[in-house]
């Protein structure tokens, strides 16, 4: 055991989990006045439903010994019978087991939190809370075991996924989307003017994502080391690289940057980064964030307009296409110079590595699709999805919550 | 008695209190408003969705006045908030009934004096 490993693995999973009341602010400033407290609640209820899932069973199902094929974890850690105050035998050999299950369980939670975008403004309170529980258990606890788990599949094939590109981002991005198609378009969509509400909450919002996720990369080497250093830095410039190339893409094509754009734009170069971040090099870091910038400027300002879908909040197009993106990468730019447990990717002549982490993806985002498609279906059909028509016209604040964010009179 | 509102440029309410002060003006009731005139409003882009309603921010003044005070508090307006540029605004001019001090229960023109 290492104190100082410990140490900053704790300090990295209070910033993973600064992360999702981050998410409430970015989405809440940017949904309408009469839905913030919606999105705020539903961020809060995320963290402490998945919080008692993650300890009760969700971390048992992801990380405990693989119960063959490599497909899933078993019960043997469940209600964290086993995981206590020495190291694990499988994971982070220099910090609590206790340690490593907490900052885990910070991913769980995120995770979820970041679809709440993508069906903002119309979903049903109780939808959510049924949906998140089984959303988690089963889509995220799986494709979690599947690479970060001991003996889990995708990473017995080399897959490299340094801090959740596609655990969190891509899978969460996809079935984002799914729902988005699923539920439906808000009322007015497209028709009348749907201007986010308060745009310093969210620049609040996306500041905290920007601080959390050094917790959220730099934790992910589970020691207070280089490789550590490494994956700070590369993420800090990755966004810095990305908030940039989103605003002159802004500045280029609607005449003026905006901070929703820069805003925008760093949080899809966090996400592009996180499966490549101890992997690749600083200086590999500016390309990726580059691209990350461009590339989900396009998904969110041109593509999405083009088949129109409301993905809200741009969940698929920022940690869906980012996440992609980022995973691809991860397959171009990695160096074994820079981590030794890491692969070399296609620029230092390994092709079989961007094929593998392609499988990866295609893999991930098929089951994904598949099992959130069937989760929707179930929930809609035990409580409804959305909100009835009224309630979404008079806004999910007063009518899932009876409460306003804002009042008219004192 | 006339009821005034007058439909300004926000950047104009404070030389237009002062100069209504100076014609001896000073009961007044201030909103922020919307409201499009023919002067268009700006468009905003979010995420390259252009999101306009067309409508811009004015501050509306409403003011109760006796027949003597109705040409200079006019005057006052106009001068006051007058660029010359397109938007300036509008003043109009209502018949007003009556009038009711809530302090002293006063009623008609003694109750704006």
């Amino acid at each position: 055991m290492n104190s100082g490993d410990t140490a900053w693995v704790f300090v990295s999973v209070a910033l993973v989990f600064i992360m999702t009341p981050g998410v409430a602010f970015f989405y809440g400033g940017m949904a309408r006045r009469k839905n913030i407290l919606s999105i705020l609640t539903q961020c809060f209820a995320i963290i402490c439903l998945v919080s008692l899932q993650w300890v009760l069973f969700g971390y048992s199902l992801s990380f405990s010994p693989d119960t063959g094929y490599g497909i899933i974890g078993g019960l043997d850690w469940i209600g964290l019978k086993n995981v206590g105050q020495q190291p694990s035998a499988d994971y982070a050999s220099t910090i609590p087991h206790l340690a490593f299950m907490i900052f885990q369980g910070m991913f769980a939670i995120i995770t979820p939190a970041l679809m709440v975008g993508a069906f903002a403004e119309r979903i049903k309170f109780s939808a959510l809370v049924i949906f998140t529980l089984l959303w988690t258990t089963f889509v995220y606890d799986p494709i979690a075991h599947w690479v970060w788990g001991t003996g889990g599949w995708l990473g017995n094939i080399g897959a490299l996924d340094f801090a959740g590109g596609i655990v969190v981002h891509v899978s969460s991005g996809v079935s984002a989307l799914l729902i988005a198609v699923l539920i439906g378009k808000r009322i007015g969509y497209k028709k009348e003017p749907f201007a986010p509400h308060n745009l310093p909450i969210t620049f609040l919002g996306g500041a905290l994502l920007w601080i959390g996720w050094f917790g959220f990369n730099a934790g992910s080497a589970l020691e207070a080391g280089g490789l550590a250093a490494n994956a700070f830095v590369t993420t800090n410039t990755a966004a810095a690289a990305a908030g940039m190339a989103w605003a002159f893409m802004e500045w280029q094509q609607d005449g003026a940057p905006t901070v929703l754009g820069i805003v925008t734009g760093v949080v899809a170069g966090l996400v592009a980064i996180t499966p490549a971040c101890g992997f690749v090099s600083t200086l590999s870091a500016i390309p990726i964030g580059l691209v990350a910038g461009i590339l989900c400027y396009f998904a969110v300002a041109k593509i999405k307009p083009a088949l129109g879908y409301d993905d809200s909040l741009d969940v698929f197009g920022v940690h869906g296409i980012g996440g992609i993106w980022g995973t691809l990468a991860t397959g171009i730019f990695a160096a074994t110079a820079i981590n030794s447990g890491g692969a070399d990717g296609l620029l230092l002549g390994n092709a079989k590595l961007l094929l593998i982490q392609i499988i990866y993806l295609v893999v991930c985002i098929a089951y994904a699709l598949a099992v959130t498609w069937i989760l929707y279906k179930i929930v809609d059909a035990l409580v409804g999805m959305r909100v009835d028509k009224e309630s979404e016209l008079i806004g999910l604040d007063l009518t899932q919550h009876n409460e306003s964010a804002y009042t008219v009179l004192e | 008695m006339k009821y005034i509102i007058a439909i300004i440029k926000p950047h104009k309410l404070e030389e237009v209190k002062k100069t209504l002060e100076g014609a001896d003006v000073n009961l007044m009731t201030v909103s922020n408003v919307v409201g499009q005139g023919r002067q268009k409003g700006r468009t905003e882009i979010y995420r390259g969705a252009k999101e306009s309603s067309g409508l811009l921010k004015k501050v509306k003044l409403e003011i109760g006045v006796n027949e003597e005070f109705v040409e200079r508090t006019i005057e006052a307006i106009t001068k006051a908030a007058y660029t010359g540029e397109i938007g300036d605004g509008k003043i109009f001019v209502l018949d007003l009934q009556d009038v009711v001090r809530i302090g002293t229960g006063e009623r008609g023109g003694e109750a704006i004096n």
